[in-house]
């Protein structure tokens, strides 16, 4: 009788707990998520100014949105340093992770310190350092000079990525192939380059989404003639608030959750082709 | 059928030398020092057309690193290494035409089985469809022939062994290195792949470099086996050989069980030698160069020892001792045997014929020819 209560209360305790639990993730949701949709349902209002909730809905701050060519503009600015950025960032990120993981711990310690150091260091202290041999080299204000500066930013996201995926590939898998006559190349991209892979095209869509969101940096190196979106909305924002940005923001929300599904779309793929052997396999 | 074959006694005076005729894989004086540490040390060593050899000895005596070094996956601080003939060192390991089938296999996890297989051959440029061809014919000799669409995590531990040993085979190699390729099965299975392998060899008449610190293994494989230690060849030989006539305790110890008498040696009588121990005068044979007045151990194989009751022996060497311990084998019994200054002895009978229980007094007897007299060096532990 004595242990029924007693497994009673602690059944209950357990339920109060697995409450009290989702209770918590229900909060840290709406923490995070609830301004998202504000501005999501702000880019809907029919209002000139931001006022929430909305008076009505409207499609008019989206019809802003595309016919200001300025935004347009940026937009397509920030792709132009977006796009090369990331793929030479991704390019010399897997080359130095598959070089720095042959060193020995010291040399390679030093090196990915290095290699680490735009992303430990303070943003601002970065943004100064560049701004100023930029100025120098009158690469400030440049398409070619955002996109070296965001290529510095974005390489640490891809080295860490890669490197991470290269520790987990057996070194005996390249030892295997050379005995098997594959030359140091071949058993590279034979071997190594589709195991890593995965990990590599994670480490570009990272590197274009901080390039995308990149503020900091570009706010120091761009001029009004050339300006990155994020900087565009930085000084739009400052100026009187255009409620138009709600519109932008909930177009970029967008595109952000699509690369993320991209990304999950790429593992799946790649599970799936196992699967698909598998089942060929079995038939 | 067992090549045997015996070196000459090592002389550190010898430059190294030319490849001998015969010999498919030739080494002389390989070493291979990491900052101060000497790995391998001084190895040489000749393997005949066919041969199984196989390196023996525990972990970091050495062995892994001698056939990593013959795969071009070391480099040696110095020796040379002959492959029919052609020096070694100056091709890089996938110009080498050795097979190697590595400890956890080290297949390609993202091929198929079959994929896997023919990557050697892609690399040597075979056309596809004998490409095809060899894939399968290797697949049914290693007796995979439906697995070939699988990948390697779809496949058992034994399974995956059999596709490396594929892999490693298809494009025939003149050489097969395997580095403990059975470590990671169940003890069932490996003397199943034990007899598949030894099958193989002997259908195939690859000669073969085998890496193992199971000494069973290495005995049921072998034509000839090279006990390593610290780094060097302790002794290398058949089977039967370094089992009746080890000529280091080392040896003795590592390759079945032995109990270990000291003594000092007495005379010489040709073949034999007559020691004194603390149990009297005995006799043994000569494991080499052995004068009076030398410090030995006389090895002694559990199985040798003929036990009867106190006082009634007969045989060349008898001494006397009191049973400690009976601990029962299933076919056989062992017995720990005190001897009256305090070592002990282990002595095998078989379960039937055991009489024995403890705390009696019995006679240990042994033919002198059964029993193998040591030289003690520096660094061999004491008494055992």
């Amino acid at each position: 009788m004595e242990r029924h209560v007693r497994l009673a209360n602690k059944m209950l305790s357990f339920a109060w707990w697995r409450m009290a639990r989702r209770a918590m993730c229900g909060l840290t949701i709406c923490y995070l998520v609830g301004p998202l949709l504000v501005v999501l349902v702000l880019s809907f209002s029919s209002a000139q100014f931001l006022t929430f909730p909305p008076p009505a809905f409207s499609l008019h701050l989206y019809r802003n949105l595309l016919q200001d060519p300025r935004w347009a503009a940026s937009f397509v600015t920030s792709l132009k340093i977006m796009i090369p950025s990331a793929a030479v960032a991704t390019l010399c990120a897997t080359a130095a992770a598959c070089g720095v993981i042959r060193l020995n711990a010291k040399a390679a310690t030093l090196v990915s310190v290095l290699i680490l150091a735009p992303i430990v260091t303070p943003v601002i202290i970065t943004a100064a350092a560049i701004y100023g041999l930029f100025q120098r080299l009158g690469l400030n204000g440049t398409i070619g000079g955002l996109i070296i500066a965001h290529t510095v930013i974005t390489l640490p996201y891809v080295f860490i990525t890669v490197s991470a995926a290269l520790n987990a590939v057996d070194p005996r898998l390249e030892a295997a192939a050379s005995t098997l006559g594959a030359p140091p190349l071949t058993a590279f991209r034979r071997i190594v380059l589709p195991l890593i892979m995965p990990a590599v095209l994670s480490g570009l869509l990272f590197a274009m989404v901080v390039s995308f969101d990149e503020l900091v940096v570009s706010l120091f190196i761009s001029t009004p003639e050339v300006q990155p979106l994020t900087v565009h909305m930085w000084s739009d924002v400052m100026g009187d608030v255009d409620p138009t940005i709600t519109a932008l923001s909930s177009f970029l929300l967008c595109i952000s959750l699509l690369a993320v599904f991209a990304q999950r779309g790429v593992r799946l793929m790649l599970r799936r082709s196992d699967v698909d052997l598998e089942t060929a396999a079995s038939s | 059928m067992s090549t045997l074959k015996l070196l000459p006694p090592r002389d550190r005076a010898r430059p190294a030398r030319a490849p001998n005729r015969g010999a498919v894989l030739e080494l002389a004086s390989l070493e291979k020092r990491y900052s101060g540490v000497t790995a391998v040390e001084r190895v040489d060593l000749s393997v005949a057309q066919g041969e199984f050899v196989t390196f023996l000895g525990p972990s970091g005596s050495g062995k892994t690193t001698t056939l990593m070094m013959v795969a071009g996956l070391q480099e040696p601080t110095s020796g040379e290494m002959f492959l029919d003939g052609t020096l070694l060192q100056p091709l890089p390991a996938h110009k080498r035409n050795i097979g190697v089938v590595f400890q956890q296999y080290a297949l390609f996890p993202h091929m198929t089985v079959a994929e896997n297989i023919a990557f050697p051959l892609q690399m040597r440029r075979v056309p596809k469809s004998e490409a095809d061809h060899r894939v399968e014919n290797v697949l049914r000799l290693v007796g995979l022939a439906s697995q070939n669409s699988r990948l390697p995590s779809q496949l058992s531990g034994g399974q995956q062994q059999r596709v490396a040993l594929a892999r490693a085979i298809v494009f025939e190699p003149s050489l097969l290195l395997m580095d403990e390729p059975l470590g990671a099965l169940d003890r069932k299975l490996r003397e199943q792949m034990q007899s598949e392998i030894a099958q193989l060899h002997k259908k195939l008449g690859m000669t073969v470099l085998y890496v193992t610190h199971d000494q069973s293994e290495a005995l049921v494989l072998s034509d000839r086996i090279a006990v390593f230690n610290q780094g060097r060849i302790e002794q290398i030989g058949a089977p039967a050989e370094l089992y009746e006539r080890p000529r280091t305790r080392f040896v003795a110890e590592f390759l079945g069980d032995s109990s270990f008498v000291p003594g000092v040696v007495k005379r010489i009588l040709g073949e034999l030698v007559e020691i004194e121990t603390a149990h009297g005068l005995v006799r043994g044979r000569d494991s080499g160069g052995l004068a009076p007045g030398n410090s030995v151990v006389m090895a002694l194989r559990p199985e040798r020892i003929a036990l009867a009751k106190c006082g009634s022996g007969q045989a060349d060497n008898r001494i006397e001792g009191t049973v400690h311990q009976l601990v029962y084998l299933g076919q056989s019994r062992k017995l720990m045997i005190g001897l009256h200054d305090g070592s002990e002895l282990c002595a095998l009978t078989a379960s039937a014929e055991s009489v024995f229980n403890p705390g009696d007094r019995v006679d240990l007897c042994w033919s002198s020819s059964d029993c193998n007299v040591l030289a003690v060096r520096d660094g061999d532990a004491g008494a055992g």
